[in-house]
């Protein structure tokens, strides 16, 4: 199929008929007393035959499902897809962290992979020991850190701790230092997840706007993101992975706006039971509904915009816990982020172990008409996301909070990502 | 559908047309294919030791005094409890003397072996985000214990100095004695460290082994004191081969050369299977760790 017309086109990533097939453990838990006496006494059996891959068919599961992919010389390629659709197992196989089960993959220059920054990173050494084992980590040699040392000591702006050890690093600049060396990673083939997730806006938005530049730069980067804003903006094709399979495939704009709509479409409400609800030990996302007082299912005036409840269950309050959403507009766009952590402490609702209700209610008069997302977002500030997933539920918006015959009308959608209504003034 | 990849049997890299290709497949089987890549990530594998030795002593008092505290502190303890109450013979040499030479070698092994086996789970963060031969890890763990090793053996020689033994030719035969050290104590612990991964029990095996291991072997008491009809059974413990091989090096006694070539050729053995198990489980290492 890629042979002949593959090698004129010079790809870079070639991926035929890839499949990884996971062993997922676990049995029935036992409901009666005589059962679970033959439970325990079976248990190391059991166990030793788990260990040792010995497992009935029913508990095979295909993560990745005879992917076919390829990927042109210079191309910046978005995956994208709802959390466990396999795409950090694709990264996982082309980065070759594990091995395929089916099929094989031909990659056609020096590769990278960024599956995650700051890996290696050891407490005891400096920033400045820690550039150098990061760096070989990452698969740079010595001399090409060397070069470099500077712009990465620059870029990361801890110049004046560089020779501390990086446990005495707040969390935002030890995250900073790890981008900074990731982000001088040079190969042919970088193979990026999401790595830009944590960290102030700021910083943020250089990493994208360095990422930007290695893209431009004629690499070939396959990008895993949730972030429909930078998928749209850096790559130049995106696929959309849902169980293992390709699904999708066109430019970023379409995938994206197709993939939203898919996953929240008409849908007000999402619960997720507790044993498979998004999360971690330590918190989980039991649902997202939206409240207020819609005109008909899913569709408000701007007047009156839904109020978002997110329903959290937590085991564990870390104290830096940010719970909220992004919310965008059908095309990907990220209207706005939120978290109930935003306000001042003492305004701050208390978020307790159990079960937690919060609702965020959208700002009046300030949205314009359009299809929007909610997108659930729980980290620990600056550290690490507990749920990060894609859209949750949607609704619709009719612009009806104009005050004049002359702001528009419930049908017209304004120019412009929002659309306030502004007192002026005459000078 | 006709494959549109060359058939390869395994996963390889190479140049094509200027361009370095790599080929990913399924795993099946061993390579040789496994050992260039080892030489191609031997920077990084110098990366890791060098972590290793600045990361040891970080935040201790003492420094690289540790180093040589955990030798003297056995040959304190082991010269009073076997040399003084036993009264166990030490082959004419003084007692202390006598166990710290042996000691050197041992603990070297003990310790390479330890920390072998925990390489790769104590680095799974490694293991799941990032590519390079697994060998890697429990290979380099290995490099900051020759450094102790290096520093408790001129203990050594300060102590045969205060005693008065002489130096012999026989310090020649360290480097060879080393390698075949290095390879029985990787051999060891490159198979456990693979089975940790799937068995963590085996995390708090190795301790007990390594313990039986060195009463097995000829470091409190000298290798003569095995009754000559059993001396057999314990050349199939290539540490007792050199564990007596080095005491011969650094004191001067007559060496064993049968006996030696049996212990290298044991440690070669131990080294190969440990190293064939460890590839055979690699592939489902970034999976289950």
């Amino acid at each position: 199929m890629l042979s002949e017309e593959g090698r004129a086109k010079n790809w870079a990533i070639e991926a035929t008929g890839l499949g990884k097939e996971y062993i997922v453990g676990g049995i029935s838990a036992p409901d009666n007393f005589k059962d679970l006496l033959v439970h325990m006494a079976s248990a190391p059996w059991r166990r030793w035959r788990q260990l040792r891959g010995e497992v009935s068919a029913g508990q095979r599961f295909w993560a990745l499902n005879a992917i076919d992919l390829a990927v042109p010389a210079g191309q910046v390629l978005g995956v994208i897809g709802h959390n466990g659709a396999g795409k950090s197992t694709l990264l996982k196989v082309l980065s070759r962290i594990t091995a395929p089960t089916t099929g094989a993959v031909l990659l056609r220059g020096r590769v990278a992979s960024l599956l995650e920054v700051g890996t290696g990173f050891h407490p005891e050494l400096s920033g400045r020991e820690n550039i150098y084992l990061n760096g070989a980590v990452l698969g740079m040699r010595r001399k090409d850190i060397q070069q470099s040392f500077d712009e990465i000591v620059d870029f990361s702006g801890v110049e004046r701790f560089i020779d501390t050890p990086v446990k005495r690093y707040s969390s935002g600049m030890h995250m900073r230092l790890a981008f900074a060396v990731a982000a001088h990673l040079r190969a042919d083939i970088m193979l990026v997840d999401e790595v830009l997730a944590v960290g102030d806006h700021a910083f943020q938005q250089r990493c994208l706007g360095k990422m930007g530049d290695v893209a431009r730069s004629g690499r070939t980067i396959l990008f895993v993101s949730h972030n429909m804003n930078a998928v749209q903006s850096l790559c130049t094709r995106a696929v959309r992975i849902e169980d293992g399979a390709i699904v999708d495939d066109d430019v970023p704009r379409a995938v994206t706006a197709r993939y939203l709509s898919c996953m929240s479409a008409g849908r007000v409400e999402a619960i997720w039971a507790e044993d498979e609800a998004p999360g971690d030990e330590a918190v989980r996302l039991l649902a997202v509904r939206l409240l207020g007082e819609p005109w008909h299912a899913g569709v408000y005036g701007s007047s009156a915009p839904p109020i978002v409840e997110m329903e959290v269950l937590v085991h564990h309050a870390e104290p830096d816990l940010c719970i909220g959403f992004d919310l965008v507009t059908a095309n990907g766009q990220a209207v706005l982020r939120t978290h109930h952590s935003d306000v001042e402490i003492e305004h701050k609702p208390a978020v307790r172990p159990g079960i937690n209700r919060l609702r965020c209610p959208l700002p009046k008069d300030l949205l314009n008409a359009g299809i929007y997302h909610v997108c659930p977002r729980i980290s620990v500030h600056r550290r690490y996301w507990i749920v990060e997933d894609d859209a949750a539920v949607a609704f619709e918006l009719l612009l009806d909070h104009g005050r004049s015959p002359l702001f528009g009308t419930r049908d017209i959608e304004r120019p412009g990502a929002i659309s306030p209504i502004i007192e002026w003034y005459g000078a | 559908m006709t494959a549109p990849l060359p058939h390869k049997d395994r996963p390889y890299r190479r140049q094509i047309d200027g361009i370095e290709t790599t080929m990913i497949r399924p795993q099946r089987g061993l390579s040789l294919a496994n050992l260039a890549e080892l030489w191609r990530f031997r920077e990084l594998a110098l990366v890791m030791v060098e972590r290793d030795i600045r990361v040891r002593y970080r935040q201790t008092v003492m420094g690289v005094s540790w180093a040589i505290a955990q030798p003297i502190v056995m040959m304190v303890v082991f010269s009073i409890v076997f040399g003084r109450l036993a009264k166990v013979p030490s082959e004419g040499f003084p007692y202390p003397v006598f166990v710290y030479a042996g000691l050197l070698p041992w603990l070297l092994f003990a310790n390479a072996v330890s920390h072998a086996s925990n390489a790769l789970v104590a680095q799974s963060q490694l293991v799941s985000k990032i590519y390079f031969p697994r060998l890697l890890l429990p290979l380099s763990a290995v490099g900051v214990w020759l450094m102790d090793f290096v520093i408790a053996a001129f203990v050594l020689m300060a102590l045969m100095l205060y005693y008065g033994t002489p130096f012999s030719l026989g310090l020649l035969l360290l480097a060879p004695l080393l390698a075949g050290v290095l390879l029985a104590a990787l051999g060891v612990g490159v198979f456990f460290s693979a089975l940790i991964v799937s068995y963590r029990d085996f995390r708090y095996v190795v301790p007990f082994v390594i313990q039986i291991w060195m009463f097995a072997t000829p470091v409190i008491y000298p290798l003569a004191m095995i009754p000559t009809e059993w001396q057999w059974l314990m050349h199939l413990n290539p540490m007792a081969g050199f564990v007596d091989g080095f005491r011969a090096a650094f004191l001067g006694k007559p060496l064993n050369l049968g006996a030696l070539a049996v212990a290298a050729f044991v440690a070669a053995l131990m080294f190969l299977v440990g190293a064939v198990y460890f590839q055979r489980a690699e592939r489902r290492f970034a999976d289950v760790i």
